[in-house]
């Protein structure tokens, strides 16, 4: 990366693109390398191009300051500093309260529950949604219409409706079996109300919907990749599957990430709907311990503290992954904020006579 | 140069017949391909020009199936593309078939089309591992590696195998392209305007790949603007206008002393700037 100053003054016309375009010594990078003497070694050479008298290479590199960056800096952190004392002082947050509860083994246990929930029906609502994806972009009238209708009527009505309907499934229908219909085959049969557990009911209203909104983002993602990709597949005899898989989707991840995160972390908090359901996941128990302690605020706290730590840990999640498809698609890889520390700790931290080569 | 003058794989004598008799072909109200014959022979170098819209890669794309044709048949070796023959009709071929055909039949496009989240290598390794093959068994991976190898080696590019193709110049990533399409060695070889995309200074870097392969006994058949290469590498040049053929024959009768008046008004307007490189 040194500067084009630097490479004039000296004196080297050498062709540093010739290196770049690999090793082969065929016209297209001959005329390159006759070229560049040429114009650096005539008479009318543009004043830009002309070698300095003074050489540069030698001299030390001092970063622009930005003092106004530095302001703003100090403002913000004065307000969030605000911000911060009012909370820690004003006695009504009751912190005392909230720390009392946050690992009680009752909050504990509601929030596994809270995790279960949402890792079943986000892993499953993600792969039925993939399903339904394909199907809607299949080349048959019947897959098509089958996903449609599926997103249709599944984004259509209200979640609690959909959890309070899968868990009274049993009183519409009192057995459920399986068998060919219209005749007296019966492969098993089982009461509804023993297979709908408060659980099942839970999931099984979870899961549908978010296929329902997966489908549609995963869709989308399928749709950004260039049709000249498959072309490319299908004409190398890449079979379709392999397609989807190998070709496809790992250039849709990039367009479906960003979304199907946004679902994921509205679906750790959406599990709190199952309280319709008296299913003790966090927010439930949050809701039967305060109306016992009338602590409403402080326990009310003590799940938005783990919501937003839950959330945090895949926000992480999130910038890892997407940086790892971001593979190919950008030159070179931005830095992790690992990396980005490291780098600002070396740049600015080190005594001014190493900044230089530091910067270079 | 040297390492693409090596040995291609001999090819054999009687493979790569390509014929294409009476094909149309229309999207919605228009035809663009009119009943096109052509005879393509086995290790023949076909080159069709024409200007935009005649037809020319739509023409190209009916020979591995990408387009189906509304009308005519495509055959290579004597074997339909797409059906088969059952007595008196025509059956179209399921997918599968259809891919296994298509591994005899190289194709590389004007946009390159690589796979952009795979390297180079593993842009050239992965159909020899997947694909279905008449009369071939699919490569293991350490075989498809080391023949990606090879094939990147031929065009040039042994030492960028780790790149991806955005950190590579548009010739490179043709001429990955290029290795990709050899990698099922096909037995001929479908150009769809490779150097269209390309810088001018990076188009004979792309040229000197397909020069090469010219002599090697794989059928080619390219749709191109560069008259200069044109003339230097066909053994039959094909002039199409609005969906048909005009004429065809040997580039010193089709640049030289073309027939019909449609020819020379398009040459006149083409090959002046093309020839003064």
């Amino acid at each position: 990366m040194s500067s084009t100053t630097t490479k004039v003054a000296q004196a080297a016309p050498e062709p540093a693109s010739a290196g770049t375009e690999g090793t082969r010594g065929d016209s297209a990078g001959g005329t390159e390398a006759a070229t560049v003497p040429a114009e650096t070694g005539d008479g009318r050479a543009r004043p830009g191009n002309r070698a300095p008298a003074v050489d540069y290479a030698e001299y030390r590199v001092i970063p622009a300051r930005h003092p106004w960056r530095w302001v703003g800096t100090a403002v913000v952190a004065l307000g969030v500093a605000g911000i911060a004392w009012s909370l820690a002082t004003n006695p009504r947050w009751e912190w005392g309260v909230v720390a009392q509860w946050f690992t009680a083994k009752s909050i504990v246990d509601g929030l596994l529950e809270t995790l279960k929930l949402t890792a079943i029906s986000g892993i499953l609502g993600f792969v039925l949604g993939f399903v339904l994806a394909l199907m809607r972009l299949s080349a048959s009238p019947l897959l098509v219409s089958v996903s449609w209708t599926f997103s249709w009527i599944f984004r259509s009505t209200p979640l609690l409706v959909q959890m309070l309907l899968w868990y009274n499934l049993g009183y519409l229908y009192e057995k459920i079996s399986l068998g060919i219909p219209f005749t007296d085959v019966r492969f098993f049969e089982i009461q509804t109300t023993t297979l709908i557990s408060q659980f099942a009911a839970a999931v099984l209203g979870l899961t549908l919907n978010q296929a329902a909104y997966s489908a549609e983002i995963i869709r989308g993602g399928i749709l950004s990749v260039d049709q000249g990709q498959l072309e490319a597949a299908a004409a190398l005899g890449i079979p379709a599957w392999r397609r989807s898989t190998r070709i496809v989707l790992p250039q849709a991840m990039r367009a479906i990430l960003p979304t199907a995160f946004n679902e994921i972390i509205g679906l750790v908090k959406g599990t709190s709907i199952v309280y319709v359901l008296a299913y003790s996941e966090l927010f439930y128990t949050v809701q039967v311990i305060y109306n016992r302690t009338q602590q409403v605020l402080p326990l009310l706290l003590v799940a938005t503290l783990w919501y937003i730590a839950i959330t945090s840990v895949l926000s992480v999640f999130q910038y890892y992954i997407e940086r790892h498809y971001s593979k190919g698609a950008v030159r070179t890889l931005p830095l992790t904020p690992l990396q980005k520390a490291r780098k600002f700790l070396s740049t600015h931290a080190l005594s001014a006579d190493n900044s230089a080569k530091v910067t270079r | 140069m040297s390492t693409l003058a090596t040995e291609i794989p001999a090819t054999g004598t009687t493979r790569g017949l390509v014929e294409i008799t009476k094909v149309r072909k229309s999207f919605g109200a228009a035809e663009v391909l009119k009943g096109i014959t052509l005879t393509v022979e086995p290790g023949g170098v076909a080159v069709i020009v024409g200007p935009s819209g005649s037809g020319k890669s739509t023409l190209l794309r009916t020979i591995n199936h990408l387009e189906k044709v509304d009308g005519g048949f495509v055959a290579i070796d004597g074997t339909l593309v797409g059906y088969e023959v059952r007595g008196s009709t025509l059956h179209e071929l399921r997918e599968r078939d259809v891919l296994k055909q298509r591994t005899g039949i190289g194709m590389v496009f004007q946009n390159f089309n690589l796979f952009p989240h795979l390297t180079a290598l593993e842009n050239v390794a992965e159909a020899p591992v997947v694909a279905p093959r008449s009369g071939k068994p699919r490569l293991t991976k350490a075989e498809a590696r080391e023949r990606g190898l090879e094939l990147l080696d031929r065009v040039g590019l042994k030492d960028r195998a780790g790149a991806y193709p955005r950190q590579l110049s548009g010739g490179q990533q043709q001429r990955v392209a290029i290795a990709r399409a050899l990698a099922l060695d096909p037995k001929i070889l479908l150009f769809d305007e490779p150097t269209s995309a390309l810088d001018p200074e990076l188009v004979n870097e792309v040229l000197d790949v397909i020069r090469e392969l010219a002599t090697s006994g794989t059928t080619l058949i390219i749709v191109t603007h560069e008259m200069g290469f044109a003339r230097d590498v066909a053994d039959t040049v094909v002039f199409m206008d609005e969906g048909q053929i005009v004429e065809q024959g040997s580039p010193q009768d089709i640049f030289t002393n073309p027939r019909e008046a449609r020819t020379r008004s398009f040459f006149s307007k083409v090959i002046e700037p093309a020839f003064n490189i």
